[in-house]
């Protein structure tokens, strides 16, 4: 494998979930939350495939490829929850959506 | 020399990818985050590219800057104004806190994958050229785990109609 070795991928994947993460926590908007998300999604993913490489089996692409078909899905209905909260004038904002608080 | 070009090509799609994933968290405008979303997806196809997923490269380019992205925007622009974020009147425990906290969870995955793998990270297998290539995909998704391919095929059928009902209910209160 010419180039860096797998840890350099996995500390690469570490620093980006920690970004996402950081993104989750802090942003109030509900767009951004989601756009943070994919970026966890996408930590995830590229070490599944660094793994995949490492051990020489395919079944860590196969895995990162159904991580993706479901983080689509994810944006299509988060992104649905989205305009259906604007439709109904709530301001967009994770903090002031608290309706379902019990 | 092949050796030293791919350090090259990782350490330059190393540094997008970070700059573009802080930018993407940073931004105030979220056009201007879906926008550096493109360029720290982008970047992780190359790193794909390096490690022999050419396919799952593809996919990635295809699927997500190309769809996922593009429906971002057309969310944002949809909102208008509306979607601005901006970072005044936060709490600054809350920023601490979620500082804190997002270390503390890359600590902890480095700390569990240092005490776990040891020294198996160091030795890659030797793949054939055939590796991640959509032949190999195909044959794999459909035979080893076709039924994930078809799971797969029901989430996506679950989420569309989640999305359709979503978008077109409209409350009663604005309707008339």
């Amino acid at each position: 494998m010419a180039g860096p070795g797998v840890a350099a991928y996995l500390i690469l994947s570490v620093i980006l979930f920690a970004t996402g993460a950081f993104g989750v926590l802090i942003r109030r908007s509900p767009l951004i939350v989601l756009l943070a998300l994919e970026i966890m999604l996408n930590a995830g993913n590229l070490a599944l495939i660094a793994f995949a490489r490492q051990t020489g089996t395919g079944t860590g692409q196969i895995f990162a490829l159904t991580v993706m078909v479901v983080a689509a899905a994810e944006a299509v209905v988060g992104l649905g929850l989205i305009v259906a909260v604007s439709r109904r004038h709530v301001e967009l904002d994770v903090d002031k959506l608290t309706n379902l608080r019990g | 020399m092949t050796n030293f070009i791919v350090w090259v090509v990782w350490v330059v799609a190393a540094l997008a990818l970070l700059t573009s994933g802080t930018a993407v968290v940073l931004f105030q405008n979220p056009f201007y985050s879906a926008l550096a979303l493109i360029g720290n997806l982008a970047s992780l196809a190359v790193l794909y590219l390096l490690l022999a997923a050419e396919f799952v490269a593809a996919a990635q380019v295809l699927v997500y800057a190309g769809a996922v992205v593009v429906m971002f925007l057309f969310v944002i622009a949809y909102l208008g104004g509306r979607a601005d974020a901006p970072w005044a009147g936060r709490p600054s425990m809350q920023s601490l806190a979620a500082i804190v906290a997002a270390a503390a969870i890359a600590v902890e995955i480095v700390v569990v994958i240092a005490l776990e793998a040891g020294d198996e990270l160091s030795t890659a297998a030797e793949v054939e050229d055939n590796f991640g290539s959509p032949a190999e995909i195909g044959r794999l998704f459909l035979g080893d785990h076709l039924l994930a391919f078809e799971v797969t095929s029901i989430v996506l059928l679950v989420a569309a109609v989640g999305g359709v009902i979503l978008g077109s209910a409209v409350p009663k209160e604005s309707r008339s």
